[in-house]
């Protein structure tokens, strides 16, 4: 029960296989004529310890698609595979416990793995202050700020001791200071700790910021449209010319993908 | 803003500062002026109030002896409350009241996570349990007093049957109510079933639950009060029980005295409850904004 969990999750991973994997998914709400198409026939990997950011307009299945990963929901057709690695979650909302204090929040994740208390505590301390949170374990989620709460949410998701982080566009509600402190965090968390990202936007820059992979999605049915590259030096900043350069590139793709439904 | 060069260091700082920034110190205020903020308006209402009936008994509807005026009504008032025998009667009244709420708590909360749990048992019994809140609880005493005789079992009963089912019902609305984004942060977390049950629903239903045991007591205080009128248990003095004779003797102004405290016992417990209440909303950052 003791053993750092680290160690067990490389012995979890088998060689070169992507960390997440699926094939020809799609996912209808509904039935019969009234269903509602929500992705189609998606193919998508993600590498182990890659970062790969998913971008569409509104109404591409992006959380769909997450969800479905995460095992919130079941897929109509296709396979989803993770090879049992663990998975964490971010949402847009920090989805804290208000009943639980900060630290008894982060200590949520290692209860179902079964680690005893004091030792939970432990880790959770650390894990905030992974996220520079020290010294905040005693206070209430309310009593903290959106980006604060969400790195709250963040250690939560770390302290799940996961392989694969999923994260539904965790910095859409921050203000844009706090958001690009969060890129360079959520980076430097990344490479530290070998996770694999999928990680859904609508901010073209910040996917570009992030992603080793920009996949583009269309609307209504989701679809993979196109799979950019992103090879730019790290650490990148969101107002960099080359960020906005590639930016500009795949705005112009999805303003075609969202010109189609217009018509 | 020049943040080229952002080591490690100036991250943490600038996130320091930040979280400095957004968190505006919210201070509560002293314990005095926050008791005196609560009480002067009390204070001024019991006031109005007893000006009010001092103002009905001048205006001469009734004679003195059938609507008695505060000026009576206080002495009367102050000579029960130093004899043993009134207290004994508040003894006997309270006890029931609290071994008939917690029993009724306990219902509720067995009842209440049966049947937000169990789909079957929610679709047989969930509208039966608003029915029975909506049911005046005197009119369980006939039953009562059919099934237990007049006896404290009797009394019991309809209290149960008065609080229970408001328990029950805010229990179950607040498994309901549970918000979504924090029962898929649970099953994220990998929290299932039972232990999403006990680690997520239960919590996130408490303000809901707590309101169910306000209108809980509420409403066993009531069945508590009709109890006592109609099931009179010799040799066991109670509130209820003074208040019949009272009346039985016309002695307006002792039943006013009794009233009151009635009054005064419904009151301190529902204080209690909001007291509570107030800080589980502040612990959980609920509290509305004051001005």
């Amino acid at each position: 029960m003791t053993a750092p969990l680290r160690e067990r999750t490389d012995s979890r991973i088998q060689g070169g296989e992507p960390a997440v994997r699926l094939d020809g998914v799609s996912k209808i709400y509904g039935q019969g004529k009234n269903g509602l198409l929500a992705l189609d026939n998606v193919s998508l990997s993600v590498g182990q310890g890659e970062f790969v950011c998913m971008l569409g307009a509104s109404g591409c299945g992006k959380s769909t698609l997450l969800s479905l990963v995460a095992g919130l929901d079941s897929p109509t057709a296709g396979r989803i595979g993770t090879e049992g690695r663990r998975i964490a979650m971010m949402f847009q909302e920090p989805a804290l416990f208000p009943w639980l204090t900060v630290s008894a929040n982060v200590e949520m994740a290692m209860r179902v793995q079964g680690v005893a208390k004091r030792e939970r505590q432990t880790r959770a301390a650390e894990f905030l202050e992974i996220v520079h949170l020290g010294g905040f374990g005693d206070k209430r989620p309310h009593e903290l700020s959106g980006g604060m709460r969400q790195r709250v949410s963040l250690a939560r998701a770390l302290a799940q001791d996961a392989d694969v982080l999923l994260m539904d566009e965790p910095f859409g509600a921050l203000d844009a200071m706090t958001r690009d402190l969060l890129h360079d965090e959520l980076e430097r968390i990344w490479r530290e700790r070998g996770l694999s990202v999928l990680f859904v936007t609508h901010n073209v820059r910040e996917a570009v910021r992030l992603g080793d992979r920009v996949v583009l999605l269309s609307s209504r049915p989701g679809r993979v449209v196109e799979d950019f590259p992103v090879t730019l030096d790290r650490p990148r900043h969101t107002d960099s010319a080359e960020v906005a350069k590639i930016a500009g590139a795949i705005t112009g793709r999805l303003r075609e993908e969202v010109m189609r439904h217009g018509s | 803003m020049a943040v080229d060069q952002a080591t490690p260091d100036t991250h943490a700082r600038q996130l320091a500062g930040l979280d400095a920034l957004e968190l505006g110190g919210g201070t509560r205020g002293g314990l005095a002026p926050r008791i005196w903020g609560r009480v002067w308006p009390m204070v001024l209402a019991v006031g109005m109030v007893v000006a009010i009936w001092q103002a009905v008994v001048w205006a001469g509807f009734w004679p003195d002896y059938v609507f008695a005026g505060p000026a009576e009504v206080v002495p009367v008032l102050g000579d029960r409350l130093t004899s043993g025998e009134y207290w004994e009667a508040i003894g006997v009244t309270m006890r029931r009241a609290v071994t008939g709420f917690a029993v009724s708590v306990l219902v509720g909360l067995v009842l209440g996570a049966l049947v937000s749990r169990i789909r079957v048992l929610r679709a047989a019994f969930g509208s039966l349990i608003t029915g029975l809140q909506t049911m005046p609880s005197i009119a369980w005493f006939p039953l009562a007093i059919l099934l237990f005789g007049l006896t404290e079992s009797a009394i019991t009963f309809v209290v149960i049957l008065g609080a229970a089912p408001s328990i029950a019902n805010g229990l179950i609305g607040g498994v309901d109510y549970t918000p979504p984004i924090l029962l898929r942060a649970g099953h994220v977390l990998g929290f299932r079933r039972l232990q999403l049950y006990r680690h997520v629903i239960l919590p996130a239903s408490l303000p809901s639950f707590l309101a169910g045991l306000k209108q809980g007591w509420a409403f066993a205080w009531r069945s508590l009060m009709a109890g006592e009128l109609v099931v009179i248990i010799a040799h066991q003095s109670s509130l209820g029980e003074r208040l019949y004779y009272d009346r039985e003797l016309a002695d307006s102004a002792g039943l006013l005295a009794t009233m009151i405290v009635i009054l005064i016992i419904g009151i301190g417990v529902d204080l209690l409850f909001e007291t509570a209440d107030n800080s589980l909303r502040r612990r959980w950052g609920l509290q509305q904004v004051r001005n």
